[in-house]
């Protein structure tokens, strides 16, 4: 039997952490993944994820912070891919070839390991212990960081993203905010493996704002919305995950999925 | 006297080891609606670069109100071809007036009285109130350059670049898109230097004329600048400029590439 509700209310104190970094990282996913969407750079998304797991199977490996790792992963990759594939056609290839490269040395990594096989899968396919205390605080502040970064330079970001050539003629420094775009990412796809796993990252940073641009159009209406998607897709995983013995990111992925799908087909009747 | 807008001085601009231009100087007054022609690969988008700063000059200054420019500048409204952005983002008429009038600033999203008025005021000019909620995914070429023209104008700019605003337009369109433009612009008295290959859409507004090839240039009225005799001492090839009924062709204007017009539309 899949799920089991029986002792729920003894379980959920145990997942309060959890809950807490996953309400963190869907905030920081629904609105960094619209301008992921802004900007058409999905996959990039996917590259700079695994480069973030390579970074931290490496620390993993050599008995360092974790996060710490997969930050460093994370911004390394960020910044390559944002420096070397400024053009949306060369990102893609640029992309393409730090992805392999990354799972592979982070694979390697892994094989090298000598510690628990749970900590290993956790890092691609998402956690299923609850969350310490050291990383919700970890998360917590990369969580802070990122908000107030993107809160700060919503607008110019906006407007450079998507209208560059009018946004750079009126003084908007376009370069400085897409490489800051890059290093928020970073920062949003390290903190989200720490939960959903390195292969899972775009349910958390892409899927959210693709439904959300399928069913709105005001600029305000769809950072909302994406953010309440990521919001049921996580909180819903982690509860659903709790009373069964699967690991939380089927379910997180499968919600997500489920919403998209809907979004999809809601677009679809309205312009039919 | 009237201050300039924009002083270019003894400019120079030179890309791959090719002169664009020399020893340019045009001084631009308030209201006045300036065309830049020439052929292909002349510089005349690369002129308007070098005014965003996005092009470093090989020699020379360019002053935007006195003061040397940046890159990109509040005072100016830019209105580019007629293209849609590369983005599966929903853009909707009214988002680009928005972000014409307060996309620079930094912060989310914040409208005031005084915005929302501006807005009302320029949805209006642009008739564009049955189009705003529109995608502009979904709009026509000449709709989205309306859109284009309001948020060039919406902050009030002290002068506006169009680059090849018109292309892809049809003839109506062009007429229209123009005339809103020179109409809007001179609202707040801003100068115009307005990139175009065909001058006949904005023959009746236009000042005066800057005409870019092989490396030279002549600046002055319409009348003064496209006749046979200075387009063919420009050219230094024999050039024939027809007038017939208020449209103006020119004849013979090969590119300095090889594109092999042998008459284009000036």
């Amino acid at each position: 039997m899949i799920f089991d509700f029986s002792n729920y209310d003894q379980l959920l104190p145990l997942v309060t952490n959890s809950l807490i970094v996953g309400a963190m990282l869907a905030l920081v996913g629904g609105l960094v993944g619209v301008f992921v969407i802004n900007r058409d750079m999905s996959f990039a998304v996917h590259g700079i994820s695994e480069l973030s797991f390579a970074g931290a199977s490496i620390t993993l490996l050599l008995g360092g912070n974790v996060v710490f790792g997969s930050v460093i992963g994370s911004l390394v990759a960020a910044i390559v891919i944002g420096i070397m594939g400024a053009k949306a056609k060369e990102r893609n290839s640029i992309t393409a070839v730090l992805m392999p490269f990354g799972l592979g040395l982070g694979i390697l990594a892994l094989s090298l390991y000598q510690g628990r096989a749970s900590n290993k899968f956790g890092l691609l396919t998402g956690q299923i212990v609850a969350v310490d205390d050291p990383q919700l605080i970890a998360v917590g502040v990369i969580a802070a960081i990122v908000l107030t970064t993107l809160l700060a330079v919503w607008r110019p970001l906006t407007f450079a993203s998507i209208d560059s050539e009018v946004a750079a003629a009126r003084g908007v420094p376009t370069r400085v905010l897409s490489v800051l775009f890059m290093v928020i990412l970073g920062l949003a796809v390290a903190a989200s493996i720490q939960v959903v796993g390195a292969l899972l990252v775009l349910s958390l940073l892409v899927t959210p704002a693709a439904a959300a641009v399928r069913v709105s159009r005001s600029p305000f209406v769809i950072p909302v919305l994406s953010v309440s998607f990521a919001m049921i897709s996580v909180i819903g995983g982690i509860l659903l995950a709790l009373g069964s013995s699967l690991p939380i990111s089927p379910y997180v992925t499968s919600i997500s999925f489920v919403i998209y799908l809907a979004a999809r087909t809601i677009a679809w009747v309205k312009n039919r | 006297m009237v201050t300039p807008v924009l002083s270019i001085t003894d400019a120079k601009l030179q890309l791959d080891g090719r002169v664009l231009w020399e020893h340019l100087n045009l001084e631009v007054k308030p209201n006045e609606f300036i065309a830049i022609l020439g052929a292909n690969g002349s510089g005349k988008s690369s002129l308007l670069r070098a005014i965003l700063g996005q092009l470093p000059l090989s020699a020379g200054s360019i002053e935007l109100n006195s003061k040397k420019i940046r890159r990109g500048s509040r005072r100016i409204g830019y209105v580019p071809q007629s293209r849609q952005p590369e983005t599966t983002m929903p853009i909707r008429g009214k988002d680009l007036l928005w972000l014409g009038l307060n996309g620079h600033r930094f912060g989310f999203w914040a409208q005031n009285k005084t915005a929302k008025a501006q807005f009302d005021h320029i949805i209006e000019a642009i008739d564009g109130l049955e189009l705003q909620n529109h995608l502009i995914s979904e709009m026509s070429g000449g709709e989205l350059q309306r859109f284009r023209v309001g948020q060039a104008v919406i902050s009030e700019p002290d002068l506006i670049l169009a680059d090849e605003p018109l292309n892809a337009l049809d003839y109506s369109q062009q007429a229209a898109v123009a005339e809103l433009l020179n109409r809007e612009s001179k609202e707040h008295h801003a100068a115009v230097l307005f990139v175009t290959h065909d001058v006949n859409p904005i023959l009746d507004m236009v000042d005066r004329v800057l005409y870019l090839a092989n490396g030279k240039f002549r600046i002055g009225t319409p009348s003064e600048v496209l006749t046979s005799e200075t387009l063919s001492e420009l050219y230094g090839t024999p050039i024939d400029v027809v007038r017939n009924q208020g449209r103006i062709l020119v004849l013979g204007a090969h590119d300095s590439h090889d594109h092999h017009h042998d008459e284009e539309w000036s």
